[in-house]
């Protein structure tokens, strides 16, 4: 056991999974000599060359056609894209291509690639470094779209998203990297130097794919949420002394319905949380499943706290930023109904 | 046949990083004035070899020399100089400002303030410019009030920009600037969309695409060259090769070309290379290529060479990635001494006179600064009403917006 932070858990993942299978190559902007302007791949070029570990030309859409080549190959790239709102340029090569590769030829050319980027906002990025496109991804047939919470999670999943045969879309929360946030901007923040999440074996492990995990027990109410939100929730649930049931859901495709399922039926009540815009974000999706699986057990409506619907603003980070307040608001709107 | 040999990637590295020894031998740099100025209305097949030298004016002397110079006038230089130490100065304020935690990030021109100070120069009120993070100086040489450029630094109540925008994404309409984009090279197809309307228009305008070195790897940056090129648009696209992408050195972007302006010969477009640290080159070129794309001559792509001597950013620690002896033993020198020295060497500026304009100007931008925070900073004072973020994402604001400031308790 080691104290990780996301980023080493991250960098740690990748050296594993290099050193264990020489077919895993990584490149992206400021990936190589850098290590990236995170430092997720800090070490790699020195350790395997630039052979496997390489800068590329700021071309998103260049970095992830190449990436589909190199699948066709027979290659596993491990992409980078600087910030989530920079993958804009590459959608075309996202969606038209790496996600529909094995569907298209019969599976005579597949995508096991992994698309690494950070995500979400709290950091004052303004709207360029503050996005959450998740949903822009599960919408797509094909890919499967991970959000690790924690160091642990992170290393175990990245690692699954790596042996995994199909294109995996990897949201980083950034404002995770360093330690938990919980949504109180205005206090210290904490190290994962400190947290028990923090604790990650150094040996090779894999977190499977769309398997969610109950951060908290509870009766009251369940929470969906992923990212950044599971703190915020476990947060609200704290200060509110509600007894919610707390689930972060890790993946969001394949979703584990299972898990979401068995708690609602528990808990008649749900709320779904998450940083990016409401509209048509993926709690729109979270509702729906929740409607269809649980209709009969629900007490009261779902309820959704979003990000609003506008581009991620500089100043007003903190209106915008879905905080413990407002899904205190909600656990206390969905436990009246 | 002989049996084949393994292939190996080539991945192009720098010859200088942390603890080496820089070398710029290999940088061909021609002698002052001695780079040929092309009728405007020269064939672009005529004209390559601009793609492969260096416009140069000012000479280690400080004298301006050859067919590019003469073009200004002792006092238009002054103002060059103060437009530069006015942009130098400007960014050493708002750098501890943001130390300071006033502001989230800033991102500085050291050692490129002639590039837009001296572009500026050479294009007219009306025209347009779909700059960089990079240009502030097209502002400050355009008479944009510094104090505005601060409020929205401070992203404070009286940011123009409503306090949405990052810090240094500036958007001055009226002064022929437009709102730059976090997301790179964008706005390079843009400036010849625009130029595409001022001809579709029948109108006299030009506009100007600005894009990093790196940044040319985007698909906007051959989009712009296509359209430009297809279309004969009245635009000047203005590479700035300051040698570094973040991390990643401009080799990596250039790839097996001799020089970024070699791109546009794919095009049919004239292509220049000028020494982005003489201020009377930048302008000289830049005026060049104005009359080109005004007498409806089409496009020119003109390269920048010059040095990023700051880190990328406030978020930024070059040395982790390059010679902290880069800087000086670039051949190119630094803009505002260049400027200075040929100032004093036709007998037109003096050390009493600079020193004198530097106080000047240190006292006018740290007034700026202050009626800047007597709006408040990005941490206290007066800020710009949350209420303003559901603002402007319509014209006319939906119901569903309408619903959610209320939720939000505006
Ligand atoms: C589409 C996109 N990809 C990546 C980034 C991240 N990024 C910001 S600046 C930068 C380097 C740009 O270098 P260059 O074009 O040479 O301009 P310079 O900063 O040197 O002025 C990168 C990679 C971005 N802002 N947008
Ligand atoms: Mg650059």
């Amino acid at each position: 056991m080691a104290r990780m932070t996301m980023i080493e858990a991250i960098r740690n993942a990748h050296d594993l999974a290099m050193d264990r299978d020489r077919q895993v190559v990584v490149f992206g902007e400021d990936v190589g000599y850098f290590g990236g302007v995170f430092r997720c791949t800090a070490g790699l070029q020195k350790k395997y060359g630039s052979n496997r570990c390489f800068d590329a030309p700021i071309s998103e859409n260049g970095i992830v056609g190449a990436a589909v080549g190199m699948c066709a190959y027979g290659l596993k790239p491990v992409v980078e894209i600087q910030f989530a709102d920079y993958m804009y340029p590459a959608y075309d090569q996202i969606v038209s291509e790496a996600a529909r590769m094995r569907h298209r030829s019969a599976g005579q050319f597949t995508c096991p690639m992994v698309i690494r980027m950070p995500t979400g906002g709290g950091i004052f990025g303004g709207q360029t470094h503050s996005q959450s496109p998740e949903a822009l991804f599960t919408h797509v047939a094909g890919l499967k779209v991970v959000v690790p919470s924690n160091p642990r999670d992170a290393k175990g999943l990245l690692l699954a998203s790596i042996e995994d045969p199909d294109p995996v879309i990897f949201l980083e929360p950034k404002r995770l990297y360093n330690g938990p946030f919980d949504g109180h901007h205005d206090r210290p923040v904490v190290s994962w130097k400190n947290h028990e999440l923090g604790d990650v074996s150094e040996d090779y492990f894999t977190v499977p794919l769309g398997k969610a995990k109950i951060r908290r027990e509870g009766s009251a109410l369940t929470v969906l949420a992923y990212g950044t939100m599971v703190y915020v929730a476990q947060a609200a649930a704290e200060e509110a002394g509600v007894d919610a049931e707390i689930i972060d859901l890790r993946t969001l495709l394949p979703l584990d319905l299972e898990t979401i399922e068995a708690s609602v039926k528990k808990t008649g009540r749900c709320v779904v949380i998450h940083e990016a815009t409401k509209t048509s974000g993926f709690g729109a999706e979270l509702s729906a499943a929740v409607q269809e699986s649980c209709f009969y057990h629900l007490e009261a409506p779902i309820v959704r706290v979003t990000g609003w619907d506008t581009p991620y603003p500089h100043a007003q980070e903190w209106t915008y930023f879905p905080g413990p307040e407002r899904i205190k608001r909600a656990f206390a709107q969905v436990l009246e109904g | 046949m002989t049996a084949p040999r393994p292939l190996s990637l080539h991945v192009p590295e720098p010859g200088c990083r942390p603890g080496d020894t820089p070398d710029f031998s290999d940088f061909e740099i021609p002698r002052a004035g001695a780079v040929r100025r092309p009728a405007i209305d020269e064939a672009p097949e005529d004209m390559r070899d601009m793609a492969f030298s260096v416009v140069r004016v000012l000479n280690k002397a400080g004298e301006a020399v050859g067919p590019w110079a003469g073009l200004l006038d002792a006092e238009a230089l002054r103002t060059g100089l103060r437009h530069m130490l006015t942009l130098r100065q400007f960014d050493e304020r708002m750098l501890k400002a943001q130390r300071q935690g006033k502001t989230s990030f800033y991102m500085q021109h050291l050692g490129e303030e002639a590039v837009s100070c001296a572009f500026r120069m050479a294009l007219q009120d009306g025209d347009m410019h779909f700059p960089t993070y990079r240009q502030a100086g097209l502002l400050i040489a355009g008479g944009y009030p510094m104090t505005d450029m601060m409020n929205q630094i401070y992203s404070n109540a009286a940011d123009p920009l409503k306090g949405r925008q990052l810090p240094v994404m500036y958007s001055a309409r009226d002064h022929g600037f437009f709102t730059i984009s976090g997301n790179l090279g964008t706005q390079f197809i843009q400036a010849v969309g625009w130029a595409m309307a001022s001809a579709i228009s029948n109108d006299t305008k030009i506009a100007a695409g600005w894009i990093g070195d790196g940044s040319t790897s985007e698909s906007d940056f051959h989009a712009a060259m296509v359209f430009a090129s297809s279309y004969k648009a009245p635009v000047i696209l203005n590479i700035v090769n300051n040698q570094w992408a973040i991390s990643t050195f401009q080799g990596m972007a250039r790839g097996g070309a001799v020089t970024f302006a070699a791109r546009g010969h794919g095009f049919g477009i004239p292509s220049i290379r000028v020494d982005g640290n003489d201020y009377l080159a930048v302008h000289a070129v830049a005026s060049w290529a104005a009359e080109r794309a005004r007498s409806g001559l089409g496009p020119t792509l003109i390269e920048h060479v010059t040095y990023r001597a700051g880190g990328h950013s406030t978020s930024d620690d070059p040395s982790a990635y390059r010679s902290k002896e880069e800087f000086s033993a670039w051949p190119l020198g630094e803009p505002i001494d260049r400027l200075k020295r040929h100032l004093i060497t036709i007998g037109e500026w003096s050390e009493e006179r600079h020193t004198q304009a530097l106080a000047e100007i240190t006292d006018e931008v740290r007034a700026c600064q202050k009626k800047a925070e007597a709006n408040g900073t990005l941490i206290s004072g007066p800020k710009p009403s949350p209420r303003l973020m559901f603002d402007d994402v319509y014209a006319e604001m939906p119901p569903h917006l309408q619903r959610q400031r209320q939720e939000a308790g505006f």
